[in-house]
């Protein structure tokens, strides 16, 4: 007797969904895509046990299910809460969410250093964007902000954790991806820090994994520091034989050399597949690769500023045949960039 | 043949008399006007000595700032480069030394700053985009030259030159 798939039925900010049990809202308001999808600073779904640290992506529940109707007293965090039949959740449609993230977004600025210009992260941080979608202009904090000095780990990767947001991600790449836990959270409440016990150095083939789960800058790639800005190097889809990993990476390039190696990252800037650290930082030639394409940007990104990938045709030329002849070598640049 | 619009006046061209052929009158008409001019205001200025004021937001040749103790306020972030849309402004960045406090604010610094100056268009973009009120476009005029590699300005024609903040005056609005 085969047992039928049970469908959850839920309805974000109005628009229905259809997801199986166990989901979490989060990853329901994903399926539908768009702006409705909660921002989240510490869920990754390649983590396990992920999420539920930062806050950015609490939601209301304004009917909890079809047999329990009632609402959800208090909001909710989207990353950790399963869906029940019938649900409706409110995101961006409700007032009160936005503003209860607009606090979360002024909690995790509090010791933030805002050193956004000399940051390697700028142009591809969470946190900026978040800021620049829910915080306010100025801060209201008036006391000196929690310092600490920048530390080397291992050789390729640097800690900042003036920068950290304690969202655990790099913790949780620590442990899952490599043998031995080497690093972790100590400390409690505002003393809390990411350290490797004596700053021991990190040597696993995986490690270097905690750059690009990383939402802000705290965690950055030492043989990238200073190079250039993120959105004037240009990203391109490549992969290689790898022993270890997938070999799936995007390139960044500036003119004819590779600054920097990263993970494939999707919509939500999480990787797709995890990389080792030979492709991470020793293979930095374009011969070592087979290039594929350019890696999609989206285009309200800084990193889509000034990179003009399509040629837009005006209507006039679609339907004109001497005009299409006329723009032949434009046409043909777009092709090959498809 | 018949003009269309009739406006056509056909000029008589007689022939001078005893007096116009002389051309004295003429000539000491001519000559009243040019002196007429010497007592005259003269609208015009001798440029390079003399300056007519400028409108206070005028924009000249930029100027890389220095903070209060003299250090270069440019941290080499690059949103300059990003907001101008005449693609004037290549910078590299390097990180500062130990020792190096005392020349350069933040921890990164542009150790390569070049506006090419046929480029830009002095819209003031990059002054707008400037997170650290590091360049300004407080200048003079940027002045001809005979070659256009001569019109790439570097570090040395664009950090401003270093100065005492307690010797400054200040200006009596």
């Amino acid at each position: 007797m085969a047992e039928e798939e049970v469908k959850f039925k839920v309805t974000i900010d109005g628009i229905p969904v259809e997801v199986a049990p166990g989901t979490t809202i989060l990853n329901a308001a994903r399926q539908i895509g768009g702006d409705i999808v909660p921002p989240a600073m510490c869920y990754y779904s390649k983590l396990e046990g992920s999420g539920g640290k930062c806050r950015t992506c609490l939601v209301k529940v304004a009917k909890g299910s079809e047999k329990d109707p009632r609402p959800m007293p208090k909001l909710v965090a989207s990353c950790r809460t399963t869906v029940m039949d019938g649900m409706e959740v409110h995101n961006i449609t409700s007032p009160e969410v936005i503003e209860a993230r607009r606090g979360v977004v002024e909690f995790l600025l509090i010791n933030h250093p805002l050193d956004c210009p000399v940051c390697d992260q700028a142009g591809e941080c969470k946190l900026q964007d978040l800021s620049y979608e829910h915080g306010l202009e100025q801060t209201r904090f008036e006391f000196s902000k929690r310092t600490f000095e920048r530390i080397d780990i291992g050789g390729k990767i640097q800690l900042h954790m003036n920068r950290c947001i304690l969202c655990y991600r790099c913790v949780y790449v620590a442990n899952q991806l490599t043998d031995n836990r080497e690093h972790g959270i100590i400390g409690r409440g505002i003393h809390s820090e990411i350290s490797t016990y004596i700053e021991k150095a990190l040597d696993s083939d995986f490690i270097g994994n905690v750059i690009d789960v990383c939402p802000v800058g705290a965690l950055t790639d030492r043989t990238f520091r200073f190079k250039n800005r993120v959105w004037f190097t240009k990203p391109v889809n490549a992969h290689r034989d790898c022993p270890t990993c997938s070999g799936k990476v995007t390139l960044w390039y500036k003119g004819e050399d590779v600054l920097r190696v990263t993970g494939r990252k999707d919509e939500f800037g999480e990787v797709e597949e995890f990389i080792c650290d030979t492709c991470r930082f020793e293979t930095k030639s374009t011969a070592d690769w087979i290039l594929e394409e350019p890696a999609p940007i989206d285009h309200e990104s800084v990193i889509a500023a000034n990179h003009y990938y399509e040629f837009n045709l005006p209507p006039v030329i679609q339907e004109n045949k001497k005009l299409q002849l006329a723009n032949e070598e434009q046409l043909a640049r777009t092709e090959r960039l498809k | 043949m018949q003009s269309l619009s009739n406006r056509k006046k056909v000029l008589e061209q007689k022939p001078m008399n005893i007096w116009e052929r002389m051309y004295l009158p003429a000539i000491a008409k001519g000559l009243s006007i040019t002196i007429r001019h010497f007592f005259k205001k003269i609208p015009t200025i001798k440029y390079p000595e003399q300056i007519r004021p400028y409108s206070k937001n005028f924009r000249g040749q930029h100027s890389l700032k220095r903070d209060e103790q003299g250090r270069e306020r440019c941290t080499a972030c690059g949103l300059c480069a990003l907001s101008c849309p005449a693609e004037a402004i290549t910078m590299i960045a390097a990180e500062r030394k130990k020792g190096e406090e005392h020349l350069y604010r933040e921890e990164k610094y542009a150790a390569v700053y070049e506006i090419n100056m046929l480029r830009c268009i002095f819209c003031g973009l990059c002054e707008e985009a400037c997170p650290k009120e590091a360049i300004y476009l407080d200048g003079p005029h940027v002045t001809a030259d005979y070659l256009r590699k001569d019109f790439i300005y570097g570090k040395d024609k664009l950090v401003e030159p270093k100065f005492d903040i307690t010797q400054l005056k200040q200006e009596k609005i």
